[in-house]
């Protein structure tokens, strides 16, 4: 162990010229395990192939091979597919390609192994292949580059998620890694570095879409002695989980990343800000910073340059405006985190008054690619005003859930249609939410849209940090938008009013269209009209009088609602009818006389009492009594419950 | 002979001396020991940190990860992200507390059960998703909640005895 640390720091990590000679490679292809002389199993180990149940998946593989073939190795990687594949695992056999497997329980272990030991592939479980074309081939097995998941992404920054050991420095190395780091701080001066990257065009992922590179020169201008460099890797978005698989699939390049952007602004102390709860990201990335501090990737007077980094993984405590930096700064600095007034920005005076820069995961991600592959080369991708990639995290009614990677350009449709593969069960598309609890709605005229910050914005909208999330015709977008109003309202930090009480009202005149018609009188229904009305200037007093971001940004959704789906609100409030039978104060049931047995099941279920009847004829519901909670329709085996 | 170092002690022991950037961590670390933030632990840290036990209870408050109860012998963490919540997971959160009778973050009088809602853990595809003391449930209808409540219910009460 010793010995391959030496060998890895003198022969690749310090080594001058850019092409490793033949040795050095064979040496890789042992350790990244190309050349192998036993099977090897890789089973997806991230939180969606956790809670599919993988651990069982991979203590399972591990007890058959030892039984079958004791040099066998089981590995875990980072996630690569779909969620909908998870467990997912990938079989390596001597001189043959990888062959991929999805839903891999525990109990189909025994035969998919055996299967693919005595080549006779199983059909069902078998997603495809990858590796050379040449030889090793499977026969008759699709490679996995040409699936639609897969053929329609551009994947740069996701490029390592599930193809190695997280857990592994050797791996990473072996794949090219921490290279561009000990090159940048050898053979670039700080502002180069700016240079380059202001140069490739890169802009911060989280939203806002600033110019990474302006942003550390104004950092690296300022006469301070100390400065931060913060990776806000918090991402508390209901639906949001890019950030995170990519902290549990890759934390490597991540760190590099950190490393090469720290160095760029002078920065000798850089803080990972990890959400909440989210234990394997942290486990990960502080073994992945433990590794490399071992190695000196990390530490004091790297590699004899003169320059010296710590990186500190804070965990935060659990509070959505966090995301906010002058928020998050206060809550590394053991205040509550509230906003403040912006300027100065915190690359003049952030964290404990010093400069500090603050970026998002992804953004950090494609530092080392760039350093690696020439500006130029990140120049290439993406349309006019923004470069590269995005990477996006799919969730809600599509048959795919997922984090994907397009390039910048591509239609949000294909998203949709290719990556996402449509809506689920044949249901019809309804709208797109894009970018989180204070993202958009967007229509399906808008679809055509493409990934582009400033066409976006021209169009009144951002894509946020990348959530994505399919809404189809059983969702109601009234009932969502209060949803997401609920979110912000629990995690308003209540310093500004705009967004303090605007949350508060908004969240009432929603829940007041949505109340049930029967327990209104004749002045509620006025304060009902008279709240809608207010609804819309009260989004706009958000708008442009809240103090931070949160608040800004807060009305969005039902904007965004209000504007492309407005028949839909409007039937909420004049017709007093949710067309997707979600809102219960909407909801009015009743009993088909005709299909009606009697048998009197829902009358014991009903929570309220409120079905009546004698047993084997037809029963009624009354209405007064009903709180249109739905579980008679539920219940109901002979579908006699009608729902109105 | 050694001494029986106190728990609390041994964290702050290791924080010396104490920054007010150092208050978060110091109190994650107590809640992951303790399993929640007791009023004694808040004044040893006031002690230690020579704050007032006020304003670090300010702090505390506002944050959703503290809590100032001990977790039940059972307990759910309930995911609302958007995805589960499309899915349904507000009928089951009604339905939780419905059976036990408690808000989220608080725990029943017997001490028993214990629940909190958070927003996306990433089971995003098979939602809604309640994970009980580590192990997840996925797809989770509210007419199951009474059934899963009762065989955790047995399952804890064996793991006393």
């Amino acid at each position: 162990m010793e010995n391959l640390k030496k060998y890895l720091t003198e022969k690749v990590l310090l080594y001058d010229r850019d092409v490793l000679p033949a040795e050095t490679r064979k040496v890789f292809q042992t350790i990244t395990r190309e050349k192998y002389d036993y099977p090897v199993v890789y089973v997806s180990s991230g939180t969606g192939g956790i809670i599919a149940g993988s651990g069982k998946t991979a203590s399972a593989v591990k007890s058959y091979l030892e039984a079958y073939s004791p040099g066998a190795s089981v590995v875990n990687v980072g996630c690569a597919g779909p969620l909908n594949y998870e467990p997912f695992i990938c079989v390596q056999l001597p001189g043959k390609n990888k062959l991929f497997f999805r839903n891999i329980t525990e109990e189909k272990v025994d035969t998919i192994l055996d299967g693919v030991f005595h080549n006779d592939l199983p059909a069902d479980e078998l997603l495809g292949q990858q590796g050379t074309r040449d030889y090793g081939i499977w026969p008759g097995v699709p490679f996995m580059e040409e699936l639609p998941y897969f053929a329609y992404q551009k994947r740069c920054v996701l490029s390592n998620c599930g193809c190695y050991d997280p857990e592994s420095i050797e791996e990473y190395i072996a794949r090219g890694g921490y290279r561009t780091f000990v090159k940048t701080i050898r053979y670039y001066t700080h502002e180069e570095v700016c240079s380059i990257i202001e140069k490739s065009g890169l802009r911060g992922r989280s939203g806002g879409g600033f110019n990474t590179g302006t942003k550390w020169k104004s950092a690296l201008s300022s006469g301070s002695q100390a400065r931060y460099l913060i990776c806000n890797a918090k991402e508390s978005d209901p639906g949001s989980f890019a950030d995170r698989t990519i902290l549990e699939s890759d934390p490597h390049r991540l760190i590099e990343g950190i490393a090469i952007a720290s160095y760029a602004i002078g920065a000798t102390t850089a803080i990972v800000y990890l959400r909440a709860g989210s234990k394997l990201a942290e486990k990960r990335i502080t073994g992945a910073i433990e590794s490399a501090r071992d190695y000196g990737i990390i530490g004091h007077n790297i590699f004899s340059s003169g320059f010296n980094l710590d990186i500190i993984v804070r965990s935060e405590p659990g509070a959505f405006v966090c995301g906010e930096e002058t928020a998050l700064i206060a809550s590394l600095e053991g205040r509550r985190g509230m906003p403040r007034l912006k300027p100065p920005y915190p690359t003049i005076s952030g964290l404990m008054g010093k400069p500090t820069v603050i970026n998002n995961v992804e953004t950090l991600m494609n530092v080392p690619l760039i350093m690696q592959n020439g500006p130029d080369w990140f120049r290439g991708m993406g349309t006019e005003g923004s470069k590269g990639t995005k990477v996006f995290a799919l969730s809600g009614k599509g048959r795919y859930q997922g984090v994907v990677e397009v390039e910048m350009g591509t239609p949000l449709r294909m998203l949709v249609e290719l990556l996402a593969g449509g809506v689920r069960d044949g249901r019809e598309f309804k709208a797109l939410m894009l970018g989180g609890a204070s993202g958009f709605f967007l229509n399906e005229k808008l679809l055509d849209t493409k990934i582009d910050f400033d066409e976006m914005s021209l169009k009144g909208f951002s894509m946020g940090a990348g959530g994505l999330v399919i809404i189809d015709e059983t969702t109601c977008l009234v009932d969502t938008v209060k949803y997401y109003m609920n979110f912000i309202h629990n995690e308003s930090c209540g310093k500004c009013i705009p967004c303090r009480e605007g949350t508060s009202r908004m969240l009432e005149i929603l829940e007041n269209v949505i109340r049930k018609p029967r327990s209104e009188d004749s002045l509620t229904t006025l304060e009902r009209f008279k709240g809608v009305m207010q609804l819309q200037t009260i989004a706009t007093v958000m708008k442009e009088a809240s103090l931070c971001g949160l608040g800004q940004t807060a009305p969005n959704p039902f904007i965004s609602a209000l504007e492309k789906f407005r028949d839909e609100f409007e039937e909420h409030i004049f017709d007093r009818k949710c067309r997707a039978n979600v809102c219960r104060g909407l909801r009015t049931f009743s009993i088909d006389v005709d299909k009606c047995t009697g048998c009197t099941v829902c009358a014991v279920r009903c929570p309220e009492n409120a079905i009546y009847g004698t047993r084997l004829q037809p029963y009624f519901i009354v209405e007064d009594k009903c709180s249109g909670c739905g579980i008679c329709l539920e219940v109901c085996k002979f579908s006699a419950v009608i729902v109105k | 002979m050694k001494k029986n170092i106190h728990p609390i002690d041994e964290i702050l022991g290791r924080y010396k001396p104490a920054r007010r950037e150092d208050l978060i961590p110091i109190l994650q670390e107590i809640q992951e020991k303790e399993g929640f933030l007791s009023e004694q632990a808040i004044i040893k840290v006031g002690t230690h940190m020579k704050l007032s036990t006020t304003k670090i209870y300010g702090l505390a408050t506002f944050y959703d990860q503290f809590r100032f109860k001990p977790k039940g012998l059972v307990h759910l963490v309930v995911c609302n992200g958007t995805s589960c919540y499309l899915n349904g997971s507000g009928a089951v959160i009604n339905k939780i507390r419905e059976e036990i009778g408690i808000e989220p973050g608080e725990t029943t009088r017997d001490g028993k059960f214990s629940y909190e809602v958070v927003t996306c853990m990433g089971g995003c595809n098979n939602g809604p998703l309640i994970m009980v003391n580590g192990g997840y449930t996925t797809g989770v209808k509210p007419e199951q909640i009474p059934s899963l409540l009762d065989i955790l219910k047995i399952n804890s009460a064996s793991e006393i005895n």
